[in-house]
């Protein structure tokens, strides 16, 4: 019990060195606005005030759950999908063969292309959902399936030797070299599933974050801009630092850091 | 199957015969022949007979096929052409690098056999203390990851994997030849310690000739392209009885033969280079 308070505690305190750099950021950004003017840069005590009002007042807080609804579902359906077609295809040679130049067409295949395809064939509805998808999907199928293909022969034969049941032999042994090698991957496609929904929401569609950018972008209004900027990589920040990183720990935490 | 003449080629009778029961055979194995690929054979025909409690060790030079005839007998590698008949459910395997999971930590990885025996947790628990302390480790250690534990340590770890599913069959692996002599000692007197409170039937693999005879009481000897057995040495002398004088004098009686010790490059033995 003690043990795990210290951990969290532990953990809290490195969101120092987080904090830090943000200042610095921060700091950085301030000597931008008094060399360039607000017209480049906004001043960044301004546009906090306006992430405020943004979440408080008009329909920011909004934009900001449907953008997150549109990533996390098209992020989360891709992951089940290229999980278990990542696994099948692991298991059988023909399959992996076949699939490497598959994955390597569609990972070549730019963000943009996907989103004028999918303006052509759902209009501007399920466009940021679908390019979400589409764009993920092989980055984890392509970590799912590596896993499966790198895993440890010995350690399947040592499970065998123990007769152990191919349930258990999954989810004792081949499992967790498969997490280890899908996790940055899925860590990965999850940080370019925020970019790609506000890409297809700025060119496609009538809400969410980047409906507001491409508002702001109209009304050549910087502070809107960096404001809507700010509260987005804010929440990838905390979501990082409170999904991920623990997820991460727990994951990868029997490997030793250099 | 070898010839006649070359079998039971007894060096030395021990002055008991030997202490441990010899009444059916606990694992059969007949090979007509084994590829992994087919235009490459690796072993050819032979047969091993292993009664309960008998320690049984194969030695000859790197190749010729003494891990693939374990691997058979253990049940790991199905044979291209023979059968194998295991009078036991339970065996176990201990290989040539540990093979520990390294996310689990020590004490999960002791339990692993067990959890596919299907006992409870307090089963388990009661059994891995048990190993634990007859191996060495403390409190402590069984909470660390393999990665924190010294090679020594992750041997140890694995023999204690292996023995607290209490295997009738035992299969070794050359487990200890990345340690030391000393450490090496060390391990096949915890091993053999376990081996003789539990009466196991031991299939082992080596290279070091030396090795074998002290240790086991009967030697198979292999020739490579194709593996098979050229050589049956049965040794009567009891184990605890047994000296280092005496594993030198049957090492010595077994390269005198030209053939065997052209196979193990050991020509002129006597002399170092």
């Amino acid at each position: 019990m003690i043990r795990h308070l210290f951990a969290f505690v532990g953990s809290l305190w490195s969101g120092w060195t987080t904090l830090s750099v943000i200042c610095l950021v921060f700091a950085f950004w301030q000597i931008g606005f008094e060399t360039f003017g607000p017209l480049v840069l906004p001043e960044p005590l301004e546009t906090i005030k306006t992430v405020g009002t943004l979440i408080s007042e008009s329909h920011g807080l909004n934009y900001i759950l449907i953008t997150s609804e549109r990533a996390l579902l098209g992020f989360l359906t891709a992951s089940c999908v290229g999980i278990i077609l990542g696994l099948m295809a692991g298991w059988s040679n023909t399959l992996s063969v076949l699939s490497r130049p598959l994955v390597t067409m569609m990972q070549g295949m730019p963000p943009i292309a996907w989103i004028v395809i999918a303006l052509l064939w759902f209009g501007g509805e399920g466009t940021p959902i679908f390019t979400v998808f589409v764009t993920t999907l092989p980055l984890i199928f392509a970590g799912t399936m590596q896993g499966v293909r790198m895993r440890d022969g010995n350690l399947d034969e040592m499970a065998d030797s123990f007769r152990i049941s191919r349930a258990e032999k999954f989810i004792h042994v081949q499992a967790p070299q498969i997490v280890s090698y899908l996790f940055p991957a899925w860590a990965t496609s999850f940080a370019m599933s925020w970019k790609v929904v506000m890409t297809a929401e700025l060119l496609a569609s009538g809400d969410g974050v980047g409906a507001g950018l491409a508002e702001a972008r109209v009304n050549i209004d910087t502070v809107a801009t960096m404001a809507w900027i700010v509260a987005v990589v804010g929440l990838l920040l905390l979501f990082e630092g409170f999904v991920l990183n623990p997820v991460k720990s727990h994951v990868e935490g029997w490997k030793n850091d250099v | 199957m070898f010839k006649p003449s070359q079998r039971d080629n007894e060096i030395r009778s021990g002055t008991s015969s030997s202490q441990r029961p010899r009444k059916k055979t606990i694992l059969h194995l007949r090979l007509k022949e084994h590829r992994y690929l087919p235009i490459e054979q690796v072993l050819d025909a032979c047969e091993l007979k292993m009664a309960p409690g008998e320690i049984v060790s194969l030695i000859g030079p790197s190749g010729c096929g003494k891990t693939t005839l374990v691997k058979i007998a253990a049940g790991l590698i199905s044979p291209s052409d023979g059968s194998v008949e295991r009078n036991t459910d339970s065996g176990a395997v201990l290989f040539q690098d540990h093979r520990l999971l390294p996310w689990k930590r020590l004490y999960d990885n002791m339990a692993f056999g067990l959890k596919a025996a299907k006992l409870t947790r307090q089963e388990q628990f009661e059994r891995v203390s048990v190993a634990a302390k007859a191996m060495g480790f403390s409190q402590a250690d069984l909470k660390k990851f393999p990665a924190e534990l010294s090679g020594g340590m992750k041997q140890r770890a694995a023999i204690a994997r292996a023995m607290v599913t209490e295997p009738d069959l035992l299969f070794l692996d050359e487990p200890f030849s990345a340690l030391d002599v000393g450490r090496r000692r060390e391990m096949y007197r915890a091993l053999l310690t376990e081996i003789e409170s539990r009466a196991c039937t031991v299939l082992m693999v080596t290279h070091d000739i030396f090795e074998a005879l002290s240790l086991s009481d009967r030697v198979l000897v292999m020739a490579p392209d194709p593996g098979r057995v050229i050589k049956e040495v049965t040794i009567k002398m009891p184990l605890h009885l047994r000296t280092r004088q005496l594993a030198h004098e049957l090492e010595a009686e077994l390269l005198s033969d030209d053939m065997i010790a052209d196979l193990f490059r050991m020509k002129n033995w006597e002399k170092v280079l």
